[in-house]
């Protein structure tokens, strides 16, 4: 079962989310960037997503909206920088609910025997934009605190 | 939780023997003495580890005749876990539902050139 690894050092701006997938890097390119398939697996099953704007271009606009069960939404937005491409993508990312706090993406895709790791690299502009932006942002089906501290401490025997 | 605390959180877990601390911390209160013997470490470098638990929040100190006791703080660490915890989820169930939507286009799709028709 691949793992999400997740890279946050304490007191940098950056956080690295990678991940390995069973298949070819076109095909993964395409789900990260068609807006039909983008809805399809961005964000937890019980959110709902609109893509509202995708111009996979340089210079072109993205925006798109998680819809949570109780109605409420959370909008993203951000400009593609260069042509993406599944060596490259290099964008910026905004949660507006958070407006000005825009962090710089760049997503490599890497595919070595028929399997793609993707790697997503993001800067924010500052330590606090970074907690704060992912302390806030991502709010969703969190499970009980309690039972994540049992195993945190569990993991750290 | 302050963010300037949080860092200070993460910092402090960095260190695999302040780790090794907390878990033995989370079976109860102990002195340096009894901290220290499992690792091959001196008492003063031992409470050096401690003071940075300390100054994170993630133990508290007290006396117990001329021993000083430490005690985990359950707060901080939640605090910590739940800020990684929700991103993290976020992004593994994501992962999880691309899985799986790879599966089913490549089931789908003998030749590759096939989903133009689709989308483009």
């Amino acid at each position: 079962m691949p793992e999400t690894e997740i890279t946050a050092e304490p007191g940098t701006s950056q956080v690295v989310v990678s991940r390995e997938f069973d298949a070819p890097r076109d095909l993964v390119f395409r789900c990260f960037t068609d807006p039909d398939l983008i809805p399809r697996w961005l964000g937890p099953r019980e959110l709902t997503t609109r893509v509202e704007e995708y111009d996979l271009k340089d210079g072109g606009r993205y925006r798109y909206v998680h819809v949570d069960a109780e109605g409420n939404e959370y909008a993203f937005r951000g400009v593609f920088h260069g042509d993406p491409a599944p060596e490259l993508t290099v964008q910026t990312f905004e949660f507006e609910g958070m407006p000005g706090h825009v962090a710089l993406e760049a997503v490599t895709m890497t595919e070595s025997g028929g399997r793609t790791r993707v790697r997503t690299l993001s800067s924010f502009q500052s330590v606090e934009d970074r907690d704060g932006i992912i302390a806030s942002g991502m709010e969703v089906g969190v499970r009980d605190s309690d039972e994540r501290l049992a195993e945190l401490l569990t993991e750290l025997r | 939780m302050a963010l300037d605390q949080l860092s200070l959180v993460f910092g402090a877990l960095a260190d695999p023997t302040r780790r090794a601390i907390l878990a033995r911390l989370a079976g109860g209160d102990a002195t340096v003495a009894e901290l220290s013997g499992p690792f091959a470490m001196s008492q003063p470098a031992i409470s050096k580890h401690l003071k940075v638990l300390e100054n994170a929040g993630l133990i508290s100190r007290s006396r117990r005749a001329t021993a000083r006791l430490s005690h985990l703080e359950a707060r901080p660490m939640r605090d910590a876990t739940d800020w990684l915890a929700s991103y993290r989820q976020f992004w593994e169930a994501s992962h999880e539902r691309l899985d799986e939507l790879l599966a089913e286009l490549q089931n789908s799709n003998g030749e590759p050139d096939a989903r133009d028709r689709d989308h483009r």
